[in-house]
């Protein structure tokens, strides 16, 4: 009798130890699978940033392969113009949308929004990539860029962007919609009592306090732009030159490596440099990420201002 | 009552929440330059019937207001009144102290300038003077372009006092001002009232008896929505006419 609840006791006081072990573990492991990943694409890509300056790899536009050069402006360039015009157009619309769904919406357009946004969240980017191709690029071609007085295949950084533009907005609405939900209702009542407009109360107390928030909900739509491949890939037109205008096509780093990785490896040294501007990618995606984590956990100002 | 006219008259007040029936045929006059305590069991509609003096409960998706409140003989709840002006009219002091996301010299400022101040010395001014009345200034006078955010519990509530009189209010809102305070700070907020009394007319819900009797010049006691009883201080806590106000006061119920 005795030493069967002796067991049993110390049976239970092992389980409860094991449990606390295993889900560690998986925590670790899951962290660990980021750490080797860098690790190996920095190994892996070491035959290129190992011999020449990561500076020069950066800056030079010359990109050559079977020649042996390796200049990753054009695509940093494509990637960086083709983020840019998706988060100008994105934005202000996600914004101003998210102002007016939390503060004037009445609720039942609130709540029904809600899931149509999820959903919008949920479609695969290749779908969002045909209907680049299908609405998008022609409209480029046929109505924008000779608005503009310039001629386009339609392939270019401003369809990628548009195209892109709609991919980010469901995130940055949600995430600033929870944001300004998270601003007290007292607040709003203190500045309403005083006299203020609600506009006036929503420009100065209510997107003040709500800054550091939104500033990270846009920070975290820029870095899911910055890495989305496969719907830009087919809008962009993939010209690896560095491009004048927004409707040139051009060749962001992501579809760089999705058109390339596992085809030209005959080339010398051509894996080590795709492997190393998917380092870049993944270090720039990381940076965002840690940047709008720090602004949200309100580290930097929220403690000052915010309270 | 004396023969100066009340400054806020409540006629047949009726509030509704969704289904829920808040506040009952509510009818009083509010004296003027006094201080109101507004008692009652909480959840009895104190903060509601507050907050329908500055139409804040209508900000709230379901709220359904009928019947009249007259302030200096205007109704608030006439269709054509404008709203802003009606709330220019009261300085609102919250449960919890809520300082705007700004200086604290902003924060006073801040009221002045949404109704079109400008003038950066008359500002100054301002600012000055109503950190004075709420007796505030010393404490902060070196550091106003610091953030609110930054001061005291109690701090921040006198903060919010100055915000709310910059405007130039003739009636403060009292919404238990002092129940997130400690009884240092509650004196302090206390001793305001009692000085602001002679140029405002002030009106407080709290759920404390005693800060009540220490106030008030005027009791309304609410019951589940009902105006049971009203009259002058003295009178509700010596000599209550209702049985339920008997109970409350002598602590049957609470």
């Amino acid at each position: 009798m005795l030493s069967s609840f002796v067991t049993i006791y110390a049976r239970r006081l092992f389980v409860d130890r094991a449990a606390k072990r295993v889900l560690e573990l998986v925590v670790v492991c899951s962290g660990l699978i980021l750490l080797i990943i860098a690790g190996t694409l920095y190994f892996r890509s070491l035959p290129v940033h190992g011999q020449a300056h990561w500076g020069s790899l950066l800056m030079s536009r010359e990109w050559h392969p079977s020649r042996g050069q390796f200049g990753f402006l054009p695509f940093i360039a494509g990637t960086l113009w083709v983020t840019g015009v998706a988060m100008v157009l994105a934005v202000p619309v996600c914004l101003l949308m998210a102002i007016y769904l939390v503060e004037y919406a009445p609720r039942f357009l609130r709540e029904g929004i809600n899931p149509l946004i999820d959903i919008l969240a949920g479609i695969p980017s290749v779908v969002y990539g045909m209907w680049g191709v299908l609405v998008i690029v022609p409209f480029v071609k046929n109505y924008l860029a000779p608005w503009f007085g310039v001629s386009s295949s339609g392939y270019s950084i401003i369809a990628g962007g548009m195209v892109l533009a709609v991919m980010v907005v469901p995130g940055i609405i949600h995430i600033t919609m929870e944001v300004l939900k998270s601003v007290p209702q007292e607040l709003r009542d203190a500045s309403l009592a005083l006299g203020a407009t609600k506009w006036q109360t929503i420009k100065n107390v209510v997107t003040r306090r709500a800054m550091p928030g939104m500033v990270a909900a846009i920070v975290l739509g820029l870095s899911r732009a910055f890495g989305e491949t496969i719907a830009v890939l087919m809008v962009v037109g993939n010209v690896a030159r560095v491009p004048g205008s927004i409707f040139d096509p051009a060749y962001p780093l992501p579809a760089l490596i999705a058109n390339n990785y596992g085809e030209m490896l005959s080339i010398p040294m051509y894996d080590a440099a795709l492997l190393f501007a998917a380092l870049i990618l993944l270090l720039v995606v990381l940076y965002f990420n840690v940047v709008s984590r720090l602004i949200l956990s309100g580290t930097k100002w929220s403690s000052y201002y915010y309270g | 009552m004396t023969g100066i006219p009340p400054h806020i008259s409540v006629r047949d007040l009726n509030v509704f929440y969704g289904k829920d029936h808040a506040l009952k045929d509510i009818s009083v006059d509010i004296p003027n330059k006094k201080i109101t305590a507004i008692i009652g069991p909480s959840g009895c509609g104190k903060t509601t019937l507050l907050k329908s003096f500055n139409r804040l409960l209508e900000r709230a998706d379901n709220v359904k207001v009928t019947g009249q409140v007259l302030v200096d003989g205007e109704d608030i709840y006439d269709p054509k009144m404008e709203i802003t002006h009606i709330r220019k009219k009261m300085g609102l002091l919250s449960q919890k102290p809520y300082p705007l996301p700004m200086s604290i010299y902003d924060n006073i400022a801040y009221g002045p300038r949404i109704h079109g101040e400008q003038n950066k010395k008359k500002l100054d001014k301002i600012v000055e003077h109503f950190l004075k009345t709420a007796s505030l200034w010393e404490e902060v006078k070196d550091k106003l372009h610091g953030p609110a955010a930054r001061l005291s519990v109690g701090q921040q509530q006198r903060l919010c006092l100055a915000r709310g009189l910059a405007v130039g209010p003739e009636i403060i809102l009292g919404d238990e001002p002092t129940s997130a305070l400690d009884p240092k700070s509650s004196q302090h907020i206390e001793k305001r009232f009692i000085e602001l009394k002679e140029r405002y007319t002030i009106i407080v819900v709290t759920h404390i008896l005693r800060q009540a009797k220490r106030l008030a010049d005027y009791v309304l006691f609410l019951y589940m929505g009902r105006l049971i009883e009203h009259g002058p201080a003295q009178a509700i806590f010596e000599n209550p006419q209702q049985e339920m106000t008997k109970e409350y006061i002598f602590g049957v119920i609470s």
